[in-house]
């Protein structure tokens, strides 16, 4: 696929090291693929040593050990030992609910660097009928308590939905007393089960409206003491957003069962080869498959993108949104205002039910 | 005031745990390794945050810059009192 002659892609910035898609939480916004990877097909743990060391030597710097529930693998405190050894720097995604002071021990002497916790909502009842776990809520702050007791930076994540979008302040304030250096404040992204249950999650504007402003107003009170990251819902965006900071241009996602991918959700897509780490280096699949150069820089871009200004700025948006919305993953993203299927959009957002839908939660063999 | 006075050079700069220097031997340059991020670090703070090390002052680590590269000492500090702030801010370098 690639043309020969043509410069080299620049090496990826990060990694997701998606370990498993076991997790004791069902969130309905799971950016996991409906069709989950069932645990005889996971990686074993050489395989994923060997993959850290391709990804070292690629020049990734960044690995972020997620899943479903990356506690869930009995090998994480060694994968996290074997990429700090590399100089990799690790990052851990977990929902907290299997920490303890023991696991945290490990991994905090094994030279973890950072732990991003989840939480599904402020609230305790709330949180644990959106997750789908009864006593989510109390292992997750006593996860919380331990990291910040050992002195490990922690990131507080919070997805954000018409569900528990009323109490983004409350979030940002147990983000402060549990002393996180950092918090996500992140709308819902509507693919895979996200879309699925989209009736159920996407909030209306005046609660979009009312998130920024506590942002705002929490930034205000914190200054430098706790960064706030938001990442908006791009229903109500003017553009796209750079999904993946481009395709094929920053990061690789590796699943469960070692597929290499662009983004996490690229699986959607239909009639794509995916490659794996068990046929082909890291550095082959990045630079020569087929998969990573298709959205790669902005030659396959269609009008509006390709006479677009900002063409180099949001690279043309998702792929598997327009995928989603526009029934062509090579469509421009249907946010986009100029997007000959943006009314897509604007149809969702004037279609949603004034009372959300049951939840369908993310769950083996519960999607369509 | 000047940005010299905001800090005593007496503080003693250090990396917050989840943060480091790092050289990239792939890009060969100089990267900030933080939380969710890593970011380029320029020639200049390559070379000051070498020096950083939790023992050294600011006031040593100005003197040994301005002996390395033999420049008027009240520039050097100059660069230094505003990148150690910059990422005293950014939450990546502690200065006590």
């Amino acid at each position: 696929m690639t043309v020969p002659g043509a410069p080299k892609a620049l090496p990826p910035m990060s990694l997701l090291a998606e370990l498993t898609h076991r997790c004791p939480l069902q969130c309905p916004y799971c950016s996991n693929p409906l069709r989950l990877d069932p645990r005889a097909g996971e990686l074993d743990t050489a395989t994923w040593m060997r993959v850290l060391d391709e990804a070292a030597a690629m020049g990734i710097l960044q690995v972020h050990f997620s899943g479903g529930e990356p506690m869930a693998r009995p090998d994480l405190a060694d994968l996290v030992r074997h990429a700090v050894s590399l100089g990799l720097y690790t990052n851990l995604i977990t929902s907290g609910v299997l920490l303890t002071r023991d696991s945290l021990k490990n991994l905090s002497e094994s030279g973890l660097d950072h732990i991003q916790l989840s939480f599904q909502d402020a609230d305790a009842q709330e949180g644990e009928r959106i997750g789908g776990m009864a006593g989510a809520q109390a292992k997750k702050l006593e996860a919380a308590r331990l990291i910040v007791e050992d002195g490990l930076p922690l990131t507080l994540n919070f997805v954000i939905h018409r569900q528990n979008a009323e109490r983004v302040p409350a979030m940002l304030e147990l983000a402060e007393q549990l002393g996180a250096r950092r918090v996500e404040i992140a709308h819902t992204q509507y693919y895979g089960w996200g879309l699925l249950n989209r009736d159920a999650l996407l909030p209306d504007r005046a609660q979009l409206d009312a998130t920024e402003q506590a942002v705002a107003a929490a930034r205000t009170r914190f200054g430098n003491r706790i960064a706030i990251d938001f990442v908006t819902p791009d229903y109500y965006a003017e553009r796209p957003k750079p999904c993946m900071g481009g395709w094929g241009q920053r990061f690789l996602n590796i699943s469960p069962s070692g597929k290499v991918l662009p983004c996490h959700a690229a699986e959607t897509i239909p009639g794509l080869t995916f490659p794996t780490v068990t046929e082909d280096s890291l550095e082959a699949i990045w630079q020569d498959s087929p998969l990573f150069n298709l959205f790669r820089g902005t030659g396959w871009m269609p009008e509006p993108c390709q006479s677009c200004a900002f063409k180099e700025d949001d690279w043309g948006g998702c792929r598997c949104q327009a995928l989603a919305l526009a029934g062509q993953a090579s469509a421009t993203d249907p946010v986009c205002h100029r997007a000959p299927a943006h009314q897509r959009i604007e149809q969702a957002i004037a279609a949603r039910p004034a009372t959300p839908p049951e939840f369908r939660y993310r769950r083996y063999n519960n999607a369509p | 005031m000047t940005i010299a006075t905001i800090r005593e050079e007496t503080c003693v700069p250090r990396f917050a745990r989840g943060t480091r220097l790092q050289y990239d031997r792939v890009r060969e340059q100089w990267f900030v390794q933080a939380p969710e991020r890593a970011f380029l670090a320029d020639a200049v703070a390559a070379e000051i945050l070498q020096l950083v090390n939790g023992k050294r002052s600011l006031g040593q680590i100005i003197d040994q810059l301005t002996e390395k590269f033999s420049a008027p000492r009240d520039v050097i500090t100059q660069d230094v009192m505003s990148m150690t702030q910059d990422l005293a801010d950014k939450q990546v370098l502690l200065l006590a």
